[in-house]
């Protein structure tokens, strides 16, 4: 080892690439915010199969799938958007990163919208059955971190505009972009339990 | 621009450079004042102030339990209501377990964690101010509540029902769950920045067979409360909610359930035991082999147990819900995992034992107290197995044995090994060494204060004692033994008395220490004591698992480490990034200054749970408003971070 001390190759200095100690922070805020989603899915499951659960599991029948499905394409829509982004700035195309920011942050915000009227057009609140507390505070937890990852989208957007970053220095896109796209990706498996398992045959 | 403008070969040094160490000490100190204090990202100021944070609640959660001793050394005694004796035994599980248990082995790892790996300092020094200071409001929020006699009320498992607003009015389990919520913040950011820095920072030739066992312990525990931290402040978000918002979540009667409160409770509950004993046990593994003058035996063994009890510890959590009636499959399932990992457990233990036997002891104090885990640790872990039986478990659950188990795991595996890391350490922190002869009164006190105090509980429990009752009635076979355990355990708190008065008296006037007053051999020795802001004046490079050792354990590689010369970095504060297996450096990092904007961040999140807590919907929302704004400060892209396209400073 000791025969390797004197370095005589360049290293490069600062946030760069997958090297970034950001970006190794971010894979694990990621992993934690994955599990936090799990032990929600947990306690869903856990109450649906429940032998004394109310036989409305889920409230109100069947759930519409009219504004879900077509709100789930809009966000992983907003993920590719992202991820055009990232590939722009490593071919060092600093106007596509930032119309890539643009286009995911309002994708992000249409979802929100969307949201929004899915909950508005539920017959039940989050405090009439262990089911709608369920539904409410799940879908709430990810629409939270949706607003936060708008919120971040509009910095890097700015950040992006202002000039900030080029093919080498962009370490900010990345992990944002590795947050942006968990968010996406959980929401897959928050909408495969509440709005496909009941169709599956999952206390209906 | 290319690429070329963002790279530089690092200059090597090859001799002891006084200028180069007076330009990084510039580079590095932190202002001096309340400037400072409020800014510092230091590793050894930070993980100093979560010591002695963690002994204060720990001398807190003392006075806690002198209390309950008190009103339990004879029958019959009302000296404490039975509403008072609950807050009293929920907050002392509360603060021992969250405040004082866990943070205190951040302390020493935070301080430690850099020296031992030749870095310069944590990989995200920032975030690293943030878990202080946020550990620091959760601990006040918590207290603040108890003080004004809204403290928790229903153990520190809190169980639902009796937890849920219907049986608890007051607003005792709302402080608890939101202070335990902002807690979890704090010990996840800190568990991301171990790991991170494990897997960035280690110095050019440490691989990860070469990094000591507390290494190994922190990450281990790091890791698992990165997975485990979210269950159980979801846990207590929910119960806010149920007890706020009218959600149902735990309330049988609408088809919650209270045993979804259980599940999550203890898919935290238990990875976190292990994750307050392996570092303690880490400390025991790198510690004792100094004072037999030989390496630890089995290192290897050691490494791969302390992260296999960890991942089975995932798969062992319902060995705490044995009487809830759950299905025999499931009790036979968790009884068997929880018998299992008995053997990864005590492979540490077999590893000190050998260890002393093949070598030559020294009797510091240091040396007693880490020897003396392995005594603590057996009683403990055999009482721990016997529970892990399920109809053993059905005897004596909720009795004193329980009391006595976890008493002998946490003070045995935590308190006793942090208690003989500083004094192993101490030399380290201050340039002092500590009292060696008070040390032997310290040492014998606590022992026999400790084993007198808590033994007979085990026998309590046999005879049927009850854990938490405020008061028992005359004649139940239980007098004696009480009496017993109260005078054991006043004993034990003077020997902690005589502690803290070491400490206090080898602070101001300890002989002085030296570089590497025990011959020890790992990097955190081979600067001065105390080690200078920038900790090394070149970054080491290491070809052994003992580097100070080499000359005469012949174990190295190639030339062998070098502690004196190596990598400079002076160009701003900088450190060298490293691969994550072989640490190859890799890149040249640059490090923050020091920045208010974890002291703020702490205060905002506060605010929010203090708006929630006392239904100001305003106030957490401007909190929230404020969090937002400082986060994104602090993340604005930093030239001098090289986070933006012009090159950092060059040089």
């Amino acid at each position: 080892m000791a025969d390797r001390l004197p370095i005589e190759t360049a290293l490069p200095v600062g946030a760069i690439d997958t090297r970034a100690t950001g970006w190794w922070a971010m894979i694990f805020v990621v992993f934690t915010e994955a599990a936090l989603f799990a032990y929600l899915l947990f306690s869903y499951y856990y109450l649906a199969v429940q032998p004394h659960a109310p036989l409305t599991f889920p409230e109100g029948g069947l759930p519409d799938l009219k504004l879900a499905v077509p709100n789930t394409i809009i966000l992983l829509l907003s993920s590719g958007a992202v991820a055009w982004a990232q590939l722009n700035i490593e071919k060092n195309d600093k106007r596509h990163l930032v119309w890539g920011l643009g286009i995911a942050a309002v994708l992000g915000m249409i979802f929100l919208v969307v949201q929004y009227f899915e909950w508005a057009a539920k017959p039940f609140a989050l405090a009439s059955t262990p089911y709608s507390s369920l539904y409410f505070t799940v879908t709430g937890f990810h629409m939270a971190h949706v607003v936060v990852g708008v919120i971040m989208l509009w910095m890097l957007f700015a950040w992006s505009a202002m000039g900030y970053f080029n093919r080498v220095r962009y370490a900010h896109i990345h992990i944002g972009a590795l947050y942006w796209h968990f968010v996406d990706a959980v929401w897959i498996a928050v909408f495969f339990t509440f709005y496909i398992t009941p169709y599956l045959g999952l206390r209906t | 621009m290319t690429i070329t403008d963002y790279e530089r070969v690092p200059t090597v040094s090859t001799e002891q450079n006084a200028v180069l160490a007076e330009k990084l000490k510039r580079l590095w100190e932190t202002e001096p004042g309340i400037a400072g204090f409020f800014s510092t990202v230091d590793h050894k100021e930070i993980g100093i102030r979560y010591i002695i944070t963690a002994f204060a609640f720990l001398i807190a959660g003392g006075l806690e339990a002198a209390l309950m001793r008190w009103q339990l050394a004879w029958p019959g005694r009302h000296a404490l209501t039975p509403e008072q004796y609950d807050q009293l035994f929920s907050t002392h599980g509360m603060t021992m377990i969250f405040l004082y248990a866990g943070p205190v082995l951040s302390g020493f790892s935070n301080y430690l964690w850099p020296l031992l790996l030749g870095a310069r300092d944590m990989a995200l020094p920032r975030l690293n101010a943030l878990s202080y200071w946020i550990y620091l409001c959760a601990g006040i929020f918590l207290y603040a509540a108890f003080a004004f006699g809204f403290g928790p009320n229903d153990g520190w498992f809190n169980y639902v029902p009796l937890a849920a607003r219907a049986y608890n009015a007051g607003p005792n389990i709302d402080f608890y769950a939101l202070g335990m919520i902002l807690l979890g913040i704090s010990t996840t950011v800190g568990s991301i920045n171990f790991v991170v820095t494990f897997l960035r920072m280690r110095a050019p030739g440490m691989s990860i067979n070469r990094v000591p066992i507390l290494i190994w312990g922190t990450l281990t525990a790091s890791a698992a409360n990165i997975f485990a931290i979210p269950a159980v402040s979801l846990a207590f978000f929910l119960l806010w909610m149920d007890r706020n918002v009218g959600t149902h979540f735990f309330d049988v009667t609408t088809g919650g359930s209270a045993m979804l409160w259980q599940h999550l409770f203890w898919m935290f509950g238990h990875p976190w035991v292990y994750a307050i004993v392996l570092p303690a046990m880490g400390m025991v593994s790198d510690g004792l082999p100094v004072f037999v003058r030989r390496p630890l035996v089995g290192y290897t063994v050691v490494a791969l147990a302390t992260v296999a009890t960890m991942v089975l510890g995932f798969g062992v959590w319902v060995h705490h819900m044995f009487a809830t009636g759950l299905p025999s499959v499931s009790l036979s399932f968790f009884s068997a995992a929880s018998l299992i990992i008995a053997v990864p457990s005590s492979v540490g233990v077999f590893a000190w034992i050998a260890t002393i036997w093949t070598g030559r002891p020294v009797f510091t104090t240091a040396f007693m107290f880490f020897a003396s885990v392995i005594v603590l640790f057996v009683i403990g872990g055999v009482s721990g197995f016997m529970t892990g039986s399920v109809p053993v478990d059905w005897q004596l659950t909720d009795t004193y044995f329980i009391v006595a188990h976890i008493h002998y795991v946490l003070i045995g595996i935590n308190v006793f090994p942090v208690v003989g890391a500083t004094y192993f350490w101490f030399p380290k922190f201050t340039g002092r060494m500590m009292d060696e002869r008070l040390g032997r009164w310290n040492f014998w006190t606590m022992f026999i204060g400790f084993n007198i105090g808590f033994f007979p509980m085990h026998i309590s429990g046999l005879l049927g004692m009850p854990r938490r009752v405020y008061t028992y009635a005359d004649g139940m076979g239980w007098d004696w033994l009480n009496l017993i355990t109260s005078i054991g355990s006043y004993i034990f708190a003077i020997g902690v008395l005589l502690f803290l008065i070491n400490v206090w008296k080898s602070y101001r006037k300890g002989s002085l220490a030296g570089d590497n007053p025990w011959d020890a051999p790992s990097l955190e020795w081979a600067t001065t004591s105390p080690p200078p802001p920038y900790n090394f004046v070149v970054i080491p490079t290491v070809a052994s698992r003992h580097p100070l050792w080499e000359d005469r354990l012949q174990q190295h590689e190639g030339e062998g480490s070098h502690v004196d010369a190596g990598l400079v970095l002076d160009h701003g504060r900088e450190a060298i990034g490293t691969s994550s297996l072989d640490a190859t450096p890799d890149i040249i990092l640059r490090m923050p200054r020091d920045s208010y904007a974890p002291v703020i961040l702490a205060l905002t999140a506060t605010t929010i749970f203090i708006g929630l807590a006392f239904h100001l919907w305003w106030l957490a929302a401007l909190g929230a408003l404020a969090t937002g704004v400082d986060i994104i400060g602090w993340l604005w892209p930093e030239r001098a971070l090289g986070e933006t396209k012009e090159p950092a400073i060059n040089g």
